[in-house]
């Protein structure tokens, strides 16, 4: 059974429906004792990264999480799910994260060096809305039938910056080329949501679901 | 690198999808849930489910209807109509809503847009903007209507020029049935300072016309916001989409009509775009 924590705060039936779309056992658990059980965790996240971070702290999922991560459970998370993970966010001031992660999470810039240079900017649409590709970096179990170059759907402001570029998965031009999946041992975690991204968002769930 | 969308409209009343022009003399156009699930198939980037009624009937929107759109979508799912409060959007969030839209409680009290903003994220919160060109007579009035605005602290003098200074557009609630007052190039600059993370632009001159969308309009409003703009209203060719993500700066095209009664599918809108140079996802 893989676990989508419930941290209150979004809907999580369509993460769920996506798991039940691949033929994969999935449900959403408000109790943390539920982590230990499971075979695979999604850590899911819509919304402000306080907040978030916040509930999971009350919501007591924390240290079973933690636990499942360091003991090599698989463990998805997506967008603000991904966010969690780092030591820190700039969010509406500055937030500390899991620290599974060193590194920060920081907004786009709005304003962007010119394509055509000579000093000129241009401007950044934020947030970062809508369906653009993944340059796959090294491969991974997650991107089984997965092109380099695949489309998926992302709605975020922020983005992540690992201290180590090793554990970059995928990478995603967006005004600057940022980190759209990460991959260290059991753990993944994905910018873009893959429960909206059709055909191979469900793949990519199919995917983590065959590890867990 | 980041694609334009295609993205077909529900338009629901009663529980049904339908489609009128201009706002009035609605066709049936099938069930909800039915017309998701084949758009999804169809590679559609995006639905937007809109209960059309909702906000003139002061009628919760049927959530079933929404749970049962979602549950057949898996493509990001915007619904909007008749939503007052903080409250409202929860519930369709939780009923698989990925992004609410807000129109005329966002005109009532703008500080909801603010408050749902930081309560849910910019990301989910659309300003839906309906839109009416006004002709010259009626400039001068709107103009000043439009410094009343409550709150309102835009300052005449520091507005971007826009390129078609001799337009003007009113915003309408209640469906379509309210004139407010608000010029919408305005209304829209102050709806992204206020938390909305995009807008969606509705001409009511060319609802259902398939006339095209009204370029200028969408111009003026892609010019001066930062947020991503849907531009909505008129599709009636595969051009009309090529036009408002071209010339009007749109990041998306919504459409209805087009894709409803079998004149092109999503894949046909999406390839015509693709071979005249415009970035969509395959």
């Amino acid at each position: 059974m893989i676990a989508i924590i419930d941290s209150g705060i979004a809907n999580l039936r369509s993460a769920q429906k996506g798991f039940e779309r691949v033929g994969a056992d999935a449900k959403i658990v408000d109790d943390p004792r539920a982590l230990r059980d499971a075979s695979g965790i999604v850590l899911p996240g819509v919304g402000a990264f306080r907040d978030g971070i916040t509930k999971l702290r009350d919501g007591g999922f924390v240290e079973p999480l933690l636990r499942a991560i360091e003991v090599g459970k698989p463990v998805l998370g997506i967008c603000l799910g991904l966010h969690f993970l780092f030591s820190e966010s700039e969010e509406f001031g500055h937030h500390k994260g899991l620290d599974v992660i060193k590194g920060r999470v920081v907004r786009f810039p709005e304003a962007v060096a010119s394509r055509n240079g000579g000093g000129m900017t241009a401007r950044l649409k934020v947030p970062h809305m809508g369906w653009n590709q993944i340059r796959i970096e090294r491969q991974a179990p997650i991107f089984k039938g997965i092109p380099d170059g695949g489309f998926f759907y992302f709605v975020h402001s922020y983005y992540v910056v690992p201290d180590d570029e090793g554990i970059v998965a995928a990478t995603t031009e967006y005004g600057r080329r940022f980190t759209s999946i990460l991959w260290r041992d059991n753990l993944f975690a994905c910018q873009f949501h893959p429960e909206k991204s059709q055909t191979l968002g469900l793949q990519l769930l199919k995917n983590f679901a065959s590890l867990a | 690198m980041l694609t334009k969308r295609v993205i077909p409209c529900l338009d629901v009343k009663d529980g049904r999808v339908v489609k009128g022009t201009k706002f009035v003399n609605l066709r049936d156009a099938g069930d909800p849930a039915e017309v998701a699930a084949l758009y999804d198939q169809q590679g559609a980037d995006e639905l937007v489910f809109l209960d059309i009624t909702a906000s003139h009937e002061r009628r919760q929107i049927l959530m079933d209807v929404v749970r049962r759109t979602a549950e057949m979508a898996f493509t990001p799912l915007t619904v909007g109509g008749g939503v007052r409060t903080v409250e409202d959007i929860r519930a369709l969030l939780l009923a698989g809503a990925d992004k609410v839209s807000l129109n005329t409680a966002a005109v009532e009290r703008p500080e909801l847009i603010t408050e749902a903003a930081e309560r849910f994220g910019s990301q989910c919160i659309v300003l839906a903007i309906d839109a009416k060109q006004i002709n010259h007579s009626a400039r001068c009035e709107v103009r000043g209507a439009r410094s009343e605005v409550k709150g309102d602290q835009v300052d005449a003098n520091s507005a971007p020029r826009t390129p078609h200074p001799a337009l003007l557009w009113e915003v309408y609630t209640h469906g379509g049935r309210t004139a407010t007052g608000l010029d919408a190039v305005e209304w829209a600059r102050r709806g992204e300072k206020l938390g909305a993370g995009e807008i969606l632009l509705t001409s009511m001159d060319r609802d259902g016309t398939k006339d095209g969308y009204d370029l200028a309009l969408t111009k003026a409003v892609t010019d001066v916001v930062g947020t991503p703009v849907i531009a909505s209203g008129g599709a009636g060719t595969l051009d009309h989409l090529y036009d408002a993500l071209t010339e009007g700066g749109a990041d998306a095209a919504l459409a209805a009509s087009i894709f409803h009664f079998g004149d092109w599918s999503v894949q046909d809108a999406k390839a015509y775009l693709r071979r005249k140079g415009v970035p969509v996802r395959e």
